[in-house]
């Protein structure tokens, strides 16, 4: 069984979607977090206040517009030399220096929330999100523009994903619950019923 | 993380990963492949193999390198070597199994960004040597494995009624759907969650001396 070769022939098999369907796609039909499962680890872990949750989605967003431009040229220039099996090499060494980037601006600028980001502002280079959303991309064969709208989208989604999830925990702090509940068990049953209510933006966007 | 220095190899080495520090139910570490492919045992199965695969060439390439790597480039280089292994398997399972490959989708490039296996590599191969490395991986690679088939099997059983593919209940049972569409995954995970913290609870009430086990 020969496996399917993964050749990317620029602008004959463009994809068609328009610019709207995929925005709308990436925000709630199929967010990443609460329906691809991708960038699940700041999503469980900074999402204990809302002042910490948008910096991070901020953050998060803006690697990803970065890293889905730098990833769309580099895709060019390796089917160009027909070395896509550097693929996945490439786009994590530009995301990781993106995230170094950011992590310098924000030291610089804002020394407080850098600190309060703390260890998930360097594991912005393992959130799956980003690499995810570059893989996605050119396997979805993407002009630029829907490139970076989709990153756009996939950000704007993930920062939703993530205040909805902050705004319910800050609400869960005042309540009463029972002991087994502390930790991260209640998150998740928070992720699954936020997950099912996303569900019914399926087919959204047309 | 134990601050152990000597370099005695015990079965603790081995079982820390499986059990105590088990990554997903413990440290919650590489959380997306854990929830997104345990829709099926198999599935999770291959999962579990490829991650374990990483983990351990990794581990152990990474021990080996330790001393030469210099400390301001670590991560970067890590990850170069994540990468390059699990660029190895992407093109070993598409060879062996297009099947396998399609259900698995993206998430076997996304090994990459598994958060677990970039904080071994830090926290353990890069400050152990080799043989010592390679048994921690290994634990923590099936502690990984396990995890991702207690989600697969249940998954699997009310989600569709069957395990492995084999049919368990006939034609009779009407599948849960719930379980296998991504709300499934956070609701099986928190609920194996509120499991062993019952657990937990209910042995550190009956022993007397509840902190005697670490």
């Amino acid at each position: 069984m020969q496996p399917a070769p993964l050749k990317h022939h620029k602008v004959t098999t463009m994809a068609t979607e328009t610019l709207s369907f995929i925005f709308l796609n990436a925000v709630l039909a199929n967010n990443f977090v609460l329906a691809l499962f991708l960038g699940l680890c700041p999503f469980l872990g900074v999402s204990g206040k809302i002042n910490t949750a948008l910096p991070m989605g901020l953050a998060t967003l803006f690697v990803m517009l970065v890293s889905s431009v730098c990833a769309f040229l580099i895709n060019e220039v390796l089917v160009a030399f027909e070395i896509e099996f550097l693929r996945l090499i490439a786009y994590i060494a530009v995301i990781a220096s993106a995230v170094q980037l950011v992590e310098m601006t924000l030291k610089k600028f804002s020394p407080a929330l850098f600190r309060s980001l703390g260890i998930f502002l360097p594991l912005i280079t393992t959130n799956c999100a980003i690499l995810g959303l570059a893989l996605f991309q050119t396997f979805k064969e993407y002009s630029f523009l829907q490139s970076l709208v989709y990153a756009l989208g996939a950000g704007v989604g993930f920062i939703l994903a993530i205040l909805l999830m902050a705004g319910l925990r800050e609400k869960l702090e005042l309540s009463t619950m029972p002991s087994i509940t502390q930790g991260a068990a209640v998150s998740l049953m928070l992720g699954g019923l936020l997950s099912l209510s996303f569900m019914g933006f399926a087919g959204l966007g047309g | 993380m134990a601050k152990k220095q000597d370099n005695t190899i015990t079965w603790d080495t081995f079982s820390e990963g499986l059990w105590r520090e088990n990554p997903v139910f413990v440290m919650l570490l590489g959380m997306c492949p854990v929830l997104a492919v345990t829709n099926s045992a198999i599935n999770a199965l291959a999962m579990g193999i490829a991650t374990l695969f990483v983990l351990l060439a990794s581990g152990t390439l990474i021990s080996l390198l330790r001393n030469s790597i210099p400390k301001q480039v670590r991560i970067a280089t890590y990850i170069v070597i994540i990468a390059t292994f699990v660029t190895i398997v992407d093109y070993t399972i598409q060879a062996i199994s297009l099947d396998l490959y399609n259900a698995l989708g993206a998430f076997i490039q996304l090994i990459v960004a598994n958060c677990m296996i970039l904080g071994r590599a830090e926290a353990y191969s890069s400050r152990n040597p080799p043989l010592k490395s390679i048994v921690n991986a290994t634990g923590m690679g099936l502690g990984f494995t396990l995890a991702l088939l207690c989600l697969g099997v249940v998954r699997e059983i009310l989600g569709a009624g069957s395990l492995f593919g084999i049919d368990l209940f006939g034609p009779r049972f009407e599948p849960w759907v719930v379980m296998v569409l991504p709300a499934g995954g956070f609701l099986v995970l928190g609920a194996w969650l509120l499991l062993f913290e019952w657990l937990k609870q209910r042995k550190s009430e009956t022993e007397l001396n509840p902190a005697s086990e670490s």
